[in-house]
């Protein structure tokens, strides 16, 4: 287990330092430079020159991209060019909304997809399951920012329920959960669709195993079947593809965000995008790319406990 | 008529709607997509204007025909890039399989898989400025790993096989097996996996557009149809439900036929869907 987890480690350190490094070259090719942007079409070279050397733009970019690096190791995400405000600070306001949005989502997705899925395998070929199967199809073909529409639509406008838009703040949890509510339905419904059906077809092979037909031969209800050994076994693909959801439902978040003008992590991104604030931009994007990495990390080091054969690959 | 013929059934007709209504756009639309009639704005759909009119007055099923053909574009071209460089790639990797260019490939495909593609995507066309080749070449480049990654997962239990062994006997060099040998036998599955990456390639444009960061005006795309759409929703609501009911039964009729392509070519085939 142990050197498991070392080589692991390894490959998870160096997908961290490639990807930041690629996230750096990126922005750094962007056209534009945030000094000049900042001091408008009238500033002096000289002017430009000496915001240049305070940002540290004048530095080499091997320097800057160290410095860059070992600052997000040790939580310092840098200075915002426009806001001279630490980016940390940005990042974890932003962050309380687009978090709990993202964690919402998938709470949403999981309840709705056990279910749907369950249902469906357990009623394969039936009604219920082509149901399932059909709503599931459709669900998968709506772009979600269109249902987030449908759903402002309906409920905000026609019928109250919830609000349109914005946030008004974790003062009074009850209406920042309700703001929440319709974004995270709209991220929650694609990929609730998939995961019911990565739920039903991995029931389904496994409803086919033998020690399925002993279960039911010893005198267990098919009920009793499904739920002890099926439901368990069938999990562990479910379980990562739920992993992986994460990384679609932050995503998602960010064009989600913009239906409902979130102040959220995806508002700050294009927001420092269109400012030239290359430094938030950098940030958060590799704020990002780490929090799918790491869950992914955690998501095989969850199996390889549970499952000593994985552990040898 | 069984799941999967009628699965392929539907799924070729809407298809086939989509490219010809394209098409046909190239030489015919029912009305003019840039010529603004503010007077006929936000008609309903009715004789004149069969799915109506938006906010400038234009004819909405002539915008929808016009912006099928970005759509149809991006994502064509997107999956065509994931084909040529994912698939040699797949090949070459599993032809050497357990080498260091094995190790690097997945490896990478592996990274590349780890970035959320949609802020990728953001980053790319943000950074290199909105418009329809950059949207492309910011879908194309996840398709990369998705093709590298089945290419060579299903190349790899053929290299096992004992016709491969034959050719291998027969002199045969690993980049003539993989071209004469292997790549007829994945090309099924490849084909499947590209009708899923273009219903997802159409929806991340529209995405895309949708935020301001695909093809530009004034040149119709669904998804800013949507946008522009977004504060007219209650005066005149086809306007929104029209373009969005559009790319859901353009995406669920590729969807249908990779569906049923798949069941069609091998009932057991297996194609992740990310």
């Amino acid at each position: 287990m142990l050197a498991y987890l070392i080589r692991r480690l390894t490959s998870l350190i160096l997908s961290l330092a490639v990807a930041s490094a690629v996230i750096f070259l990126v922005v750094e090719v962007a056209p534009g430079d945030p000094a000049s942007y900042m001091l408008g079409i009238n500033a002096q070279p000289e002017t430009i020159a000496a915001l240049r050397s305070e940002l540290g733009l004048d530095q080499p970019k091997l320097h800057r991209y160290l410095s860059w690096a070992g600052g997000m190791l040790s939580g310092d995400f840098g200075t915002s060019y426009t806001y001279r405000s630490p980016v940390s600070d940005m990042v974890a306001e932003r962050l309380w909304i687009s978090l709990p949005l993202a964690l919402y989502a998938l709470a949403l997705t999981v309840l709705l997809a056990f279910p749907a899925g369950l249902i469906a395998a357990a009623y394969r070929g039936r009604p219920s399951d082509m149901g399932v199967m059909a709503a599931s199809q459709l669900g998968v073909a709506i772009p979600n920012f269109w249902f987030a529409m449908l759903l402002v639509l309906l409920f905000a406008i026609k019928w109250r329920l919830f609000p349109s838009g914005g946030f008004p703040g974790w003062d009074n949890p009850i209406k920042a959960i309700n703001a929440l509510t319709l974004p995270a339905i709209a991220l929650a419904l694609p990929q609730a669709a998939i995961l019911a059906r990565v739920l039903r077809s991995s029931l389904i092979e496994t409803l086919s195993e033998d020690y399925i037909r002993t279960a039911r031969a010893k005198g267990l209800s098919r009920a009793q079947t499904l739920w002890r050994h099926g439901v368990r076994n069938a999990l562990i693909p479910v379980l990562t593809i739920i992993g992986l959801q994460f990384s679609f439902l932050i995503a998602g978040a960010i064009i989600i965000e913009q239906v409902f003008y979130l102040p959220g992590l995806g508002r700050l991104i294009f927001q420092s995008i269109s400012q030239r604030d290359l430094i938030v931009v950098e940030s958060v994007v590799m704020l990002l790319v780490f929090a799918v990495i790491l869950v992914n990390f955690l998501t095989d080091v969850a199996y390889a406990l549970a499952d000593p054969r994985l552990r040898r690959r | 008529m069984t799941r999967s013929n009628r699965n392929l059934i539907f799924g070729t007709a809407l298809t086939v709607v989509f490219l010809g209504a394209a098409l046909l756009s190239f030489v015919w639309t029912p009305g003019d997509v840039t010529a603004l009639d503010i007077p006929a704005r936000l008609q309903s759909p009715g004789v004149d204007h069969l799915l109506g009119t938006d906010h400038f007055g234009r004819d909405i099923l002539s915008m929808l025909m016009v912006g099928a053909r970005t759509s149809i574009a991006v994502a064509l071209i997107a999956v065509g890039i994931g084909l040529t460089l994912g698939v040699p790639l797949g090949l070459a990797a599993a032809s050497r399989s357990g080498g260091w260019l094995d190790e690097l490939i997945s490896r990478s495909a592996d990274l590349i898989f780890a970035f959320p593609s949609l802020v990728i995507a953001i980053l790319i066309t943000a950074i290199l400025g909105p418009g329809a080749v950059n949207a492309i070449l910011a879908i194309g480049i996840f398709n990369i790993p998705v093709f590298a990654r089945l290419t060579r997962g299903a190349a790899l239990s053929l290299w096992t096989r004992d016709f491969v062994l034959a050719a291998r006997v027969a002199g045969k060099g690993r980049i003539r097996i993989s071209a004469e040998h292997i790549l007829p036998n994945i090309a099924n599955l490849l084909i499947v996996q590209s009708t899923i990456q273009f219903s997802l390639g159409i929806l991340a444009e529209a995405g895309l557009s949708y935020v301001g960061l695909g093809a530009q005006p004034p040149l119709p795309s669904w998804g800013r149809m949507l946008a522009d759409a977004q504060t007219l929703v209650t005066l005149a609501p086809h306007v929104a439900l029209i373009p969005g009911l559009t790319i859901v039964f353009m995406v669920l009729g590729l969807n249908l036929l990779g569906d049923g392509l798949r069941d069609h070519f091998d009932p057991r085939l297996r194609v992740f869907r990310t």
